[in-house]
């Protein structure tokens, strides 16, 4: 439960860098931090103390690989929002670079030629 | 004193990156092609192979590393790889009647050439991730020239 | 038959890498070819499966809840109709607004891979696939908006950028939520679950809905989560602002919404009442924000927000009637909403300005946009003849007999608000006299000209033969919607 609670604690940061914060690259890290807390989120939710892979072999009883095996689907959702995440991240950072280049300022609050 | 900038870093990391490239790539490789045996696969390989040209940039320059894949090369390589898997998916979707449906014989498990199309489909993904994430570094070091030539410019200006 | 369904999302982007490759030699024609040819496929292939009723194709030949399903029902037919068809004509259109952006490679490329994935998630069985193809459409979604790289473009991306991202983590949060309760990611096994276990209450479910609100709220532009909308709309090349209002926001947020809803958690009367009240919200604020614009495309988006809350007022609703004004309404915003952005594309590509206060008079110098443009308006007013008329009455009718009466009060006079709002538009813009700057203004090339015109045709047609398109494609999609079970037992076969 303490992870759980520390897990949400890293999600409030990311929000918190994302809403408060001005600087463009300090709101692109908040959106990565997110990221990676609801990552670690699904990691906890396949997570067991002392577990195994789970390969099932011909020589294993199948009740003990049910009680001691981690379980992979996290793993492999996990791997697959890490690469949806790296690329939602090359284009925050291409476009933070484009827009330094249009406007000259990491600022949130001078790019504000439009009325949101 | 610009120029000598423009052509990379220092001895020390030319010395250290002629090294461990090789290293680097033999290990992304192994991690490819073991990838249905053991932990591994074709994104964290792609992407060890991708780090090993993103160090020769970071170290020998673009220009450097652009001599041995180009941005268009990479590209394309990066596109081919996608095609692959897709091709995969196609032939599964005629022989078995779904999709990435695994036409190949499985095998024994843990052995090298076992668990069907698996071993092609991590090559693809090799080299769709690799290249892809090599573009992407060249593609925002592009960008980031732009931008510091223009700040010099500025400043010349003042 | 049922290996046909994977086409829908392999073939484009298939035809998106093959652009990317064969386009480095052939910049010009091959992709705007190919990609038509692509859409045309995919309208074809949307034909052979119409009539087929429910078919299943479990990928790589693992069966549900195992591994990943695409389902084809009578709601996903009418999604997929509503995506390919706009598609395909947005496709035509751009064949010749594209010129002005010189390059054609990247464009078509991200196109077709923003249509992969809406019509992935229109397709797809598994929540965590949802993710990912909406992900899919999104990511394009967010390069094609600031695809003219110039300062408000940009800016308008990255606000779309920061606030998408957050939605998707929201919804991928809410994904891992329903998994811990369920153990499984396939959408009909985790409502069987949920069904059978009784866990209307859980606090985690309860968790996950609210994430699951806020995260396709954020998609869909309904109210306190519209900031990126009016913005990416009038930034964006007019071809995406017509993808993104006519079905990018239907398909990632609405359909998410109901799918997510009806067929796999449930609605309960608490998440009924947070729908009509972001619905309401949502009418007034893209209504009174729609009378102070004199930008036309960001009257065109806020318009889009009050449309988008009265099918959210329909969904909230939750009767039979109210679903199948939703679905009608969702059908016919995408027709006469793809017509007004088209409309504001050739206007802008004709005069240079896109200002409510430096146009007037194009009924001389433009006839076909003006006429064009006029039915779109007044279908989108709900003037009788035209379609969207009958779906804002069957709405109106079905929040009275629900026994709203405020509601429908309240739907009312959002109607009327519509019809000044686009009243002032044909003022403005058609009639009138030209002001000095339009003395050499001409009408728009005809691949840009022909498919509003089809858009204009399909607005009148819609409105007079209302009825067949109600019991031939309405009535089957709210069936789906209404009946979870029968979506359990289809998809698991038990």
């Amino acid at each position: 439960m303490t992870l759980y609670f520390l897990n949400f604690v890293l999600l409030i940061i990311g929000l918190y860098a994302l809403v408060v914060k001005r600087h463009i690259v300090k709101k692109i890290l908040g959106v990565a931090i997110m990221e990676y807390a609801v990552n670690l989120f699904l990691i906890l939710l396949g997570f067991r103390k002392s577990g195994i892979a789970p390969i099932l072999t011909e020589d294993m009883d199948l009740a003990t690989f049910i009680h001691t095996a981690v379980d992979p689907l996290p793993q492999a959702l996990v791997l697959t929002s890490i690469v949806i995440g790296l690329g939602t991240l090359a284009l925050m950072v291409a476009m933070a670079i484009r827009l330094y280049e249009r406007y000259g300022t990491f600022d949130m609050d001078e790019i504000n030629r439009l009325r949101g | 004193m610009k120029k000598e900038k423009q052509s990379g870093m220092t001895f020390i990391v030319k010395t250290i990156t002629n090294l461990i490239i090789g290293f680097m790539l033999v290990f992304g490789a192994y991690i490819v092609l073991y990838g249905h045996i053991t932990p591994g696969g074709g994104f964290p390989g792609g992407v060890m192979i991708a780090l090993a040209y993103i160090l020769v940039t970071l170290a020998y320059g673009r220009r450097v590393v652009e001599s041995m894949i180009s941005g268009v090369t990479g590209s394309i390589a990066d596109d081919i790889g996608a095609l692959v898997i897709l091709i995969l998916g196609f032939i599964g979707l005629y022989i078995g009647g779904t999709f990435l449906f695994n036409f190949l014989p499985k095998g024994t498990p843990f052995k090298l050439f076992s668990a069907g199309y698996i071993i092609i489909y991590n090559l693809a993904i090799m080299l769709k991730v690799g290249m892809s994430l090599y573009i992407v570094f060249l593609a925002l070091a592009i960008l980031q020239r732009v931008v510091t030539t223009r700040d010099e410019t500025k400043e010349d200006k003042k | 038959m049922n290996t046909l369904l994977p086409l829908f999302t392999a073939i484009p982007i298939c035809s998106a890498v093959l652009i990317l490759i064969i386009g480095k030699f052939d910049k010009k024609n091959f992709p705007r070819i190919w990609s038509l040819l692509t859409s045309l496929s995919l309208l074809f292939i949307l034909v052979v499966v119409w009539d087929k009723g429910t078919i299943i194709h479990e990928m790589g030949g693992w069966k549900p809840p195992f591994g990943v399903v695409l389902v084809k029902d009578n709601l996903s037919r009418m999604m997929l109709l509503i995506v390919n068809v706009v598609a395909f004509l947005t496709i035509i259109y751009s064949y010749v607004y594209i010129v002005k952006f010189e390059d054609y490679l990247r464009f078509f490329t991200l196109f077709l891979f923003m249509l992969a994935g809406m019509n992935g998630v229109v397709l797809t069985g598994d929540l965590f696939n949802l993710f990912v193809f909406l992900e899919i459409a999104s990511i394009a979604s967010y390069a094609l908006v600031g695809y003219g790289v110039d300062a408000e473009e940009l800016e308008a991306s990255f606000k779309y950028l920061i606030l998408g991202a957050l939605a998707s983590v929201f919804i991928l949060f809410g994904i891992g939520m329903i998994y811990s309760i369920t153990g499984s990611v396939n959408m009909a096994d985790v409502a069987r679950f949920i069904v059978e276990n009784n866990l209307g209450g859980n606090n985690a479910l309860l968790m996950a809905t609210g994430l699951f609100i806020v995260g396709f709220g954020l998609k869909a532009g309904l109210v306190p989560f519209h900031a990126w909308l009016p913005d990416a709309h009038s930034s964006a090349p007019a071809p995406i602002s017509v993808m993104l209002s006519g079905v990018l926001i239907k398909v990632l947020g609405i359909y998410s919404l109901i799918r997510i809803f009806y067929s796999v958690i449930g609605i309960t009367p608490v998440v009924s009442y947070i729908f009509i009240t972001m619905g309401v919200i949502s009418m007034l604020v893209g209504a009174f924000m729609g009378f102070g614009q004199d930008d036309m495309k960001r009257m065109f988006a806020f318009s889009s927000i009050s449309q988008m809350g009265y099918i959210a007022v329909g969904i909230g609703i939750g009767t039979p009637l109210a679903i199948i004004g939703a679905l009608f309404h969702l059908l016919n915003h995408a027709g006469f909403k793809s017509l007004l952005f088209l409309s504001s594309g050739a206007i802008q590509t004709s005069t240079g300005t896109r200002n409510l206060s430096e146009l007037g008079g194009l009924r001389k110098k433009m006839p076909v946009t003006s006429a064009t443009s006029v039915i779109g308006a007044l279908s989108i007013a709900g003037v009788p003849p035209f379609n969207g008329f009958w779906s804002k009455l069957i709405i109106i009718l079905a929040a009275f007999s629900a026994g709203y009466f405020w509601l429908g009060a309240i739907l009312v006079f959002t109607a009327f608000l519509t019809l000044a709002y686009y009243l002032r538009f044909q003022k403005n813009v058609i009639f009138g006299e030209p002001t000095s700057l339009l003395k050499n203004v001409r009408e728009a090339p005809f691949m840009m000209v022909m498919p509003m015109v089809v858009f204009a045709v399909f607005c009148l047609l819609i409105g007079i033969f209302n009825g067949w398109i109600i019991s031939n494609i309405i009535i089957p999609a709210q069936g789906i919607i209404t009946n979870q079970l029968g979506y359990i037992s289809s998809v698991l076969g038990i």
